[in-house]
């Protein structure tokens, strides 16, 4: 059993006036940043790849040598950006808005450090829109660290200019997706950008960028505090340190936890300390492991640990830590229409599989949902999806960013695993739970 | 240098070469002659104080970027614009772009492309109810009916009052159901506490 015995993100959360700066600089606060500013450049970004950092935001890419990618000043003497990723929009991810709210300073610091490393004098963060009472907290921060002397012309004291601002984004889900987000900054439309070139190399204003999620730049206070090592340890395989996952849906107790690498997604639904299992009586059909976007699993495939690496082998992903459960009395078909939806809803219009294929699919679901679908609207929901991106394995997008993978995948993957729940619908000409399709607790009451 | 890599934003200039809007010097060579007059009815938009907070706004966040990049400044120039005057009229529209050496045009590009800014009058309270998947596993959807039945509204439809839709995702989910009103977040709804938040609204 591994339940995480010690926080390590979280640890500082309940305390009162933590997202003060005065609380958080008596409780040690800074202290890593400058202990990280006695290092060269170099040294840290060495650091941070041993630590085995991996990016938080959904593709859990290695930290380090992301970094690793900017090129040297000789080389490219443009100037540097970080770019901090608060636009949490995924569907079912509810963690980078906690620490904002709860823990402020602990990103403050983390930007100090990266910045340093990576020779950025600017960091803007992009938070999401709707996220009113998180990004005032966070304005309140920042204009404390400025009247502190932490940021401005000497960051702590060192002969380093670095200047942070918040930028709040108008509520457009592709923003999050990192050269949309760039776009964005620069004042445009989201409409991402063909890869390569990547941001590390011609980023915002055309000037080599790194775009890191809010709780990986978060982590790295902890890494300088205690060692890339013991970070490292704490992790399992490739993946260093702790996560944050958010768990909704039919569950006990739905809610933000950090869970260790290894914890298993059984742990997590049924342990006391986390979900405390399902409503008596009901139990798990489906589980969506790493936000909507990512291929859903059936009660079978539980004993996968939360570790990134871990679902390759499932063909989902371990995503953004958005957990969301659905007992055995939940309408596959709605939930998918509902995910189908959004999809439709934030795709920018700029490829057409996505811009099409997604209100198509949406269209064939409602169909199918309402028993007006036929098995050829079935088939034609999976070649639809295949168009947009073929499945397994995960990849292999027909788009120029992720979001058309990420409304093909929940089609290809629940009526690959649930088909079941659709073939029901076409026979029975209407749905099978009636006017109860969501489970043991969709009732508003 | 191109203001941008991306050959369809690029604008003519009557500069030698299309594609060039900034010289050497780091001046903007795009500034269209009709916007550089103020428009005579400006004064009727904003107050003397909300011209004044309008004017300091802008050039505070102009000083967050590159001086070869005013247009940047577009999202939280229209956020200015719409804290001031609670939705983004044309008249206001046409002040943000002469400020941001843009034009107009581009503005509303970027205004209609999100949808939390509003280029018509919303109602007084705009009401975003989440209804994607972790909301609706904990009754989102029967939320909705039961706020469309008490305002009289259809999701998506707006009367004088109020305007209710449904939005994404609001990174609520663990503590789903939510909504919003006008950006002020309420979750773990239940129907007392949905009939205690509207009562509250003035």
């Amino acid at each position: 059993m591994s339940v995480l015995t010690e926080k390590v993100m979280m640890r500082d959360w309940a305390r009162a006036g933590q997202n003060t700066l005065s609380v958080y600089k008596q409780h040690g606060g800074y202290a890593q940043a400058k202990k990280a500013l006695e290092l060269s450049p170099p040294q840290i970004i060495d650091e941070v790849k041993k630590s085995q950092l991996r990016g938080r935001g959904g593709a859990g890419f290695p930290t380090g040598l992301k970094w690793s990618f900017v090129p040297s000043i000789d080389k490219n003497p443009k100037p540097r950006y970080l770019a901090i990723n608060a636009d949490e929009s995924e569907p079912g991810t509810a963690k980078d808005r906690f620490i904002l709210e709860n823990d402020p300073h602990l990103l403050l610091e983390g930007i100090a450090i990266a910045c340093y490393a990576l020779n950025a004098h600017t960091c803007y963060i992009y938070s999401r829109g709707e996220f009113k009472y998180p990004s005032s907290v966070l304005d309140k921060a920042i204009a404390d660290a400025y009247a502190d002397g932490i940021f401005g012309k000497k960051l702590l004291g060192k002969d380093f200019e670095l200047n942070v601002y918040q930028v709040r984004g108008a509520g457009a889900y592709i923003c999050g997706e990192e050269t949309a987000l760039l776009e964005s900054l620069e004042g445009k439309k989201g409409w991402p950008r063909l890869k390569p070139p990547f941001p590390a190399v011609v980023g915002l204003f055309g000037c080599p960028t790194v775009v890191n999620n809010v709780e990986t730049i978060a982590a790295l206070p902890r890494i300088f505090e205690k060692g890339a090592q013991w970070f490292s340890d704490l992790g399992l395989g490739k993946s260093g340190g702790t996560r944050l996952v958010t768990l909704s849906g039919t569950v006990n107790q739905p809610g933000t936890y950090e869970v260790a690498m290894n914890t298993t997604m059984k742990e997590l639904i049924f342990e006391k300390e986390y979900g405390n299992g399902l409503p008596e009586g009901r139990s798990v059909k489906a589980v969506i492991p790493g936000g909507s976007s990512a291929p859903v699993l059936t009660a079978d495939e539980l004993d996968v640990k939360l570790e990134f690496d871990a679902f390759k082998p499932l063909q989902s992903m371990a995503g953004s830590g958005g957990i969301i459960v659905m007992d055995d009395t939940t309408c596959m078909v709605r939930c998918l229409w509902r995910v189908a939806r959004f999809y439709a809803e934030e795709s920018c219009g700029q490829c057409t599989p996505c811009r099409e294929g997604q209100p198509w699919m949406t269209r064939l679901l409602r169909k199918i949902e309402e028993g007006r679908g036929t098995e050829e609207d079935l088939e034609t929901l999976t070649n639809v999806a295949q168009a947009i991106a073929p499945w397994p394995p995960i990849g292999l997008g027909n788009t120029i960013c992720a979001l058309g993978d990420a409304g093909a995948l929940p089609v290809q993957s629940f009526v690959q695993k649930f088909k079941k729940d659709f073939l029901d619908h076409i026979s029975l000409k209407r749905c099978p739970y009636g006017d109860k399709p969501w489970g043991a607790l969709g009732e508003f009451r | 240098m191109y203001a941008t890599n991306r050959g369809w934003e690029r604008t003519w200039t009557g500069a030698a070469d299309p594609t060039v809007l900034i010289d050497a010097a780091g001046a903007d060579l795009y500034e269209p002659a009709a916007m550089s007059e103020p428009h005579a009815s400006s004064e009727a938009l904003f107050t003397a104080s909300e011209q004044q907070q309008f004017d300091k706004g802008i050039a505070e966040l102009l000083s967050h970027y590159p001086p070869d990049r005013k247009s940047a400044a577009m999202l939280p120039a229209l956020r200015l614009l719409q804290t001031l005057k609670g939705w983004l009229p044309p008249e206001g529209m046409k002040q943000v772009a002469q400020k941001l050496h843009t034009t107009v045009e581009k503005a509303y590009e970027v205004a209609t492309f999100y949808v939390m800014f509003h280029t018509s009058p919303p109602g007084k309270y705009t009401i975003d109810v989440c209804t994607n998947l972790s909301c609706a596993l904990r009754g989102a959807e029967g939320l909705l009916s039961y706020l469309e039945e008490k305002l009289g509204l259809r999701a998506g439809t707006k009367n004088e009052r109020y305007f209710l839709r449904e939005t994404e995702c609001l990174a609520s989910c663990g503590t789903a159901p939510c909504f919003q009103v006008n950006e002020d977040h309420h979750e773990n709804l239940t129907k007392a506490k949905v009939d205690q938040i509207l009562e509250k609204l003035a």
